[in-house]
């Protein structure tokens, strides 16, 4: 299928995407940070889309969008965070923190500006319709180790966090 | 432009319109599940009670219409003229996207879902994955009506609703990657998680996939049917919004329209279950037996099914107008009955036309297959006490998970040995 | 109108990580400091998929095994944080100094 309106849909959600971040980092209260990181989130998706990565996208709405922020809406109901709303937001050395980011910002466009030359534009193509058919045969043929480590990494994190919140081990 | 929008009407386009870039189809078939959604939502408002009703030895409603059938009606009437409260001390911006994001995960599963081969909004590559995706999200609208309410009773009912939506979506994913797996199953070894693909595979393999390699295509299905249940918050996992319980959960703080709004979005979601599973399982838009009864006689009778449909409900609907009291007070009311029986009958004569008859094929069966689902939740909750919540969470991790994985496993067996 | 090439999709996810960046260093709430790590890792996975759509499929295989480290890092980060606010009653970072002098 013949991509329309590309430069429309990718300033949509890009720009969906810098407005959820900056609103996460910006709100006092928890919860409408986290809304807006679902925002960031599926704004992600959508751009895994535009990318022609369907799979991932499918795998950040599931997991991301629909696991992880729901993990994170558990945590902030259950600790109260009232009181913190009404305390500063802002730690003391915001100045620093801030500076030390518009830097590595600064470093990052050094590096675009400077290396335009290596990313040139031939566009590996894809099949469109095999994308997840190949990267499950990827992930079960050359990753297979990876594979298995990830799933060994996920049992750990569960035994952890049942551990971490249990009230008596 | 009028080529545009006939092109899709070409006998020999076998794509949906979203795959044929044809928006303004894509457009009608939007609107057409819209309405179809609603109207079915707002039938299934009465024939809930109804059902219910008989099935405790009394009878629903009768006093708006004749036999309540202008019950739903009256519902929606009181509903958009009851004040709207929001209770002080909550969150405005979140408790107004709550019951919107709700809907919108709902109502997004429906963009991939198959009424026939050519009759869906459009066809994904990854349409499994993206249902599985948007109906996650209707976690989140759950979590935030409960959270912003402000009120311990909907935080209670938000919480436990969400952990048992996410317990029993485990569950639901392993039933759905057992019925993947079965599409695998052809010539070439090459499955596919688009729905439409998902049926032409058991088209291809001459079978429903509930009933491939018995029991396992079963026990799949009643995984899937039971998880089915636990998604959409029904009975007998009705603790979050159980009225005796929890004052009706997270939903509590919600009145008038904004209520009804989850009403939609739980029968909305409740067809939307029924339709994958019938999707997956249930061979989508096939008929029964169309490859054990093939002969073109087996096709005209099958055909004959939605006429007959109508006509039995016509004659019901006038053998209720017959048997009402003769006083004058029901003369305008068995009228009314007898009217709406005609209107029936007028649709299942429409129905017998030839052309009508084969096109509308694939959209009845699986309308039938959808409505059979549906008496099933309403059945499911004049039937089953209620679980605790201990013991739905026990059932979710403990019973339908192990299930789950050793049916994918015992099927990806037995596709190895029989291929 | 300048057609998109990896360039734009680079540089949003330089935006999101300086963001990201910033939320770390600068917030007092944890739980915000958590979702600002998730911000980071979101860049980071923005980055793989522009890349792999040049190269092969890598790095989409890549992001994916992000997104599940993600996912259990948010779950051990969140089971720390609810065993420290079971002590303290506090979400904030700076009062997290049992071991300072």
């Amino acid at each position: 299928m013949t991509p329309v309106a590309t430069p429309f849909f990718f300033y949509m959600l890009s720009g969906l995407m810098i407005v959820g971040g900056l609103l996460v980092i910006t709100r006092k209260n928890a919860v409408h940070s986290a809304l807006a990181l679902i925002l960031t989130l599926l704004a992600q998706a959508g751009l895994y889309l535009m990318l022609y990565a369907p799979f991932v996208a499918g795998v950040q709405i599931i997991l991301y969008a629909g696991g992880i922020m729901v993990l994170f809406l558990f945590v902030i109901m259950l600790v109260n965070l009232e009181r913190m709303q009404k305390e500063k937001q802002f730690n003391k050395q915001w100045l620093v923190g801030l500076a030390a980011a518009l830097a590595l910002g600064a470093m990052f466009v050094a590096v675009y500006v400077k290396g335009r030359a290596l990313f040139p534009e031939h566009v590996v193509p894809l099949p469109e319709g095999q994308n997840t058919q190949s990267i499950g045969l990827m992930l079960y043929g050359n990753y297979m180790f990876a594979f298995e480590i990830a799933s060994l990494l996920l049992l750990v994190a569960i035994i952890g966090a049942v551990v971490m919140a249990k009230k008596r081990i | 432009m009028l080529n545009y929008v006939t092109s899709y009407l070409d006998k020999n386009v076998q794509v949906t319109p979203g795959q044929a870039g044809n928006l303004f189809w894509a457009l009608v078939y939007i609107l057409c599940v819209f309405g179809g959604v609603s109207l079915v939502v707002v039938c299934m408002n009465w024939l809930e009670r109804k059902i219910l009703a008989h099935m405790q030895v009394r009878i629903g409603p009768m006093r708006v219409g004749p036999h309540g059938l202008l019950q739903p009606i009256a519902d929606a009437l009181k509903l958009i003229l009851k004040e709207d409260i929001i209770p002080e001390g909550a969150d405005t911006v979140v408790f107004w996207f709550a019951p919107l994001i709700i809907l919108l995960a709902v109502f997004s599963v429906y963009c991939v879902i198959p009424f026939g081969p050519t009759h869906a909004i459009t066809d994904m590559n990854i349409g499994l994955l993206f249902m599985l995706g948007v109906s996650s999200l209707g976690v989140l609208g759950i979590v935030m009506a409960g959270w912003a309410s402000n009120s311990h009773y909907p935080l209670i009912g938000a919480l436990r609703s969400s952990a048992q939506m996410v317990s029993y979506e485990v569950a639901m994913g392993l039933a759905v990657v057992s019925a993947v797996l079965m599409t695998s199953l052809n010539a070439q070894g090459t499955g596919t998680l688009s729905m439409i693909g998902i049926v032409q595979a058991q088209q291809s393999q001459h079978v429903w996939f509930a009933f491939k390699f018995f029991p396992l295509g079963l026990i799949a299905f009643v995984v899937f049917a039971i998880a089915m249940v636990a998604e959409t918050n029904r009975a007998p996992f009705d603790l979050p919004e159980a009225e005796s319980e929890l004052t009706a959960g997270f939903h509590t703080e919600y009145s008038g329209l904004r209520w009804s709004l989850f009403m939609l979005g739980e029968y909305a979601g409740m067809i939307a279950v029924s339709s994958i599973a019938t999707t997956l399982w249930l061979g989508g838009w096939m008929r029964p037996f169309p490859n054990l009864l093939r002969a073109p006689a087996w096709d005209m009778a099958f055909s004959l099914f939605p006429a007959l449909t109508f006509f039995g409900l016509a004659g019901l609907t006038f053998y209720g107008a017959a048997r009402m009291a003769k006083t004058s007070f029901f003369r305008l009311q068995a009228m009314g009955l007898a009217g709406f029986g005609g209107v029936l009958g007028l649709i299942g004569l429409i129905l017998l036309l030839p052309p009508v008859r084969t096109g509308i094929q694939d959209i009845y069966w699986f309308v039938a297959k959808i409505a059979g689902f549906l008496y099933l939740f309403i059945w499911y909750r004049a039937t089953f006490p209620r679980y605790r919540f201990d013991q739905l969470m026990k059932v979710g991790w403990k019973v339908l998970l192990p299930v789950g994985l050793g049916v994918l496993i015992l099927t990806a067996a037995a596709g190895v040995v029989a291929g | 109108m300048v057609p998109i090439t990896t360039l734009h999709y680079l540089v949003v996810a330089a935006a999101l990580f300086v963001l990201g960046v910033i939320g770390v260093l600068t917030r007092r709430n944890v739980v915000i400091v958590l979702m600002s790590i998730e911000l980071i890792l979101n860049a980071v996975n923005l980055n793989l998929v522009a890349f792999s759509r040049l190269w092969g499929l890598h790095g989409q295989v890549f992001a994916i095994f992000v997104i599940t480290d993600a996912a259990a890092e948010a779950a051990v980060g969140l089971g720390i944080l609810i065993a420290f606010f079971r002590n303290k009653e506090t979400v904030n970072v700076d009062e997290v100094d049992l071991l300072k002098w």
